[in-house]
């Protein structure tokens, strides 16, 4: 009962749980923080809207993101992953999502911001179905912790529209 | 002469039984760690509730050695959702960010692009030849939560096998010479 084998195993099944025990705990915590998070995009220029030798039609924006994300930095918040998506419906598609932009904020200072920007990766239908297309445009974050559960949420603005006429 | 014979046999009888409870023992130790990986399958909806992270294409947010937890429902997946996916004839899960999303209107399939936070390009390299997209079939699961560092058991006992050798041939030698 005291052989050192059995103080071993003793000393180790304690400390994995404990430490499984702390990395639980500042998780839980994170659900009691208060959190409202704002955001504006405004769509300065359309630079490009073309169709593609495939037939598919492309576009080039530049937009003004403002936010303030600081509401959403705890003790235990590693970094905030933020990306604006495009949201809109097509004919043969229900859902059509794709990501604009994205940032990694490292911390409450670096979350609140404004920027103006062209899209970081290409915005790209499967299709040509984008003239005169009526779109939402969602600011997503992802809240990565130091330990535990990852949560995520958006705000949806919609009203946006591209051209009729390719440019 | 027949004491002899009386020893010889109370011992060799003694081992016998002390042989098979200890191989017991290891037998339900290991199954029961079966049992605690197969439940977690079912509760997580995944053929693999944790994995261990392998590269840095998810800086500074997942590090290599890394453990996730997995989580797979029948929820449509959605851009922004950090998800595990095998390419079709590679062993190895690749955990990344889903940064395009289109939905079927008649099928409800899905085609999803992917990318890591830290790459500069999109996955379609990693794809198959000719493959575009990913398909819900190609997804393992949807990474909820996660725990620093504990995955480099893994990736040493992996890449060094040495190691793991060594490991089990200690756990080997502890059963077999513990007194009980």
């Amino acid at each position: 009962m005291h052989s050192l084998d059995y103080r071993a195993n003793a000393l180790l099944i304690f400390s994995v749980t404990a430490l499984a025990f702390i990395c639980a705990i500042p998780s839980f915590s994170d659900k009691f923080s208060n959190q409202n998070p704002s955001a504006e995009i405004q769509i300065l220029n359309i630079n490009r809207f073309k169709k593609q030798s495939y037939g598919n039609d492309e576009v080039s924006l530049t937009l003004d993101i403002t936010a303030d994300l600081q509401s959403l930095f705890t003790w235990n918040t590693k970094q905030v992953f933020a990306f604006v998506a495009a949201e809109y419906e097509t004919p043969k598609n229900s859902l059509n999502q794709v990501s604009l932009w994205d940032v990694i904020i490292p911390d409450k200072e670096h979350a609140k911001f404004r920027i103006q920007t062209s899209n970081k990766y290409r915005f790209i239908d499967q299709g040509h179905n984008l003239r005169g297309k009526e779109f939402n445009l969602t600011l997503h974050w992802h809240v990565m912790p130091k330990t535990g559960k990852m949560f995520a949420d958006k705000i949806v603005m919609p009203g946006y529209s591209l051209p009729d006429a390719y440019k | 002469m027949g004491w002899i014979g009386e020893t010889v046999d109370s011992i060799k009888s003694i081992k016998i039984r002390q042989l098979l409870t200890q191989a017991v023992t290891l037998g339900m130790i290991v199954t029961s760690a079966l049992i605690i990986w197969k439940a977690m399958m079912c509760v997580t909806g995944t053929e693999s509730p944790v994995v261990v992270v392998l590269s840095g294409s998810m800086e500074p947010a997942f590090q290599r050695g890394d453990i996730l937890f997995l989580r797979m429902t029948k929820d449509p997946i959605r851009t922004g959702e950090i998800v595990v996916f095998k390419i079709d004839g590679r062993d190895i899960p690749i955990v990344h960010r889903v940064i395009e999303v289109h939905e079927r209107k008649t099928t409800g399939k899905v085609d999803v692009l992917t990318k890591g936070d830290n790459n500069d390009v999109d996955d379609i390299g990693l794809y198959a030849d000719g493959q575009m997209w990913l398909h819900r079939h190609h997804i393992m699961g949807r990474a909820v939560g996660f725990l620093p560092y504990v995955g480099w058991v893994t990736i040493i006992m992996t890449e060094k096998p040495i190691i793991k050798y060594l490991l089990i041939g200690a756990m080997g030698l502890l059963v077999i010479t513990s007194k009980d």
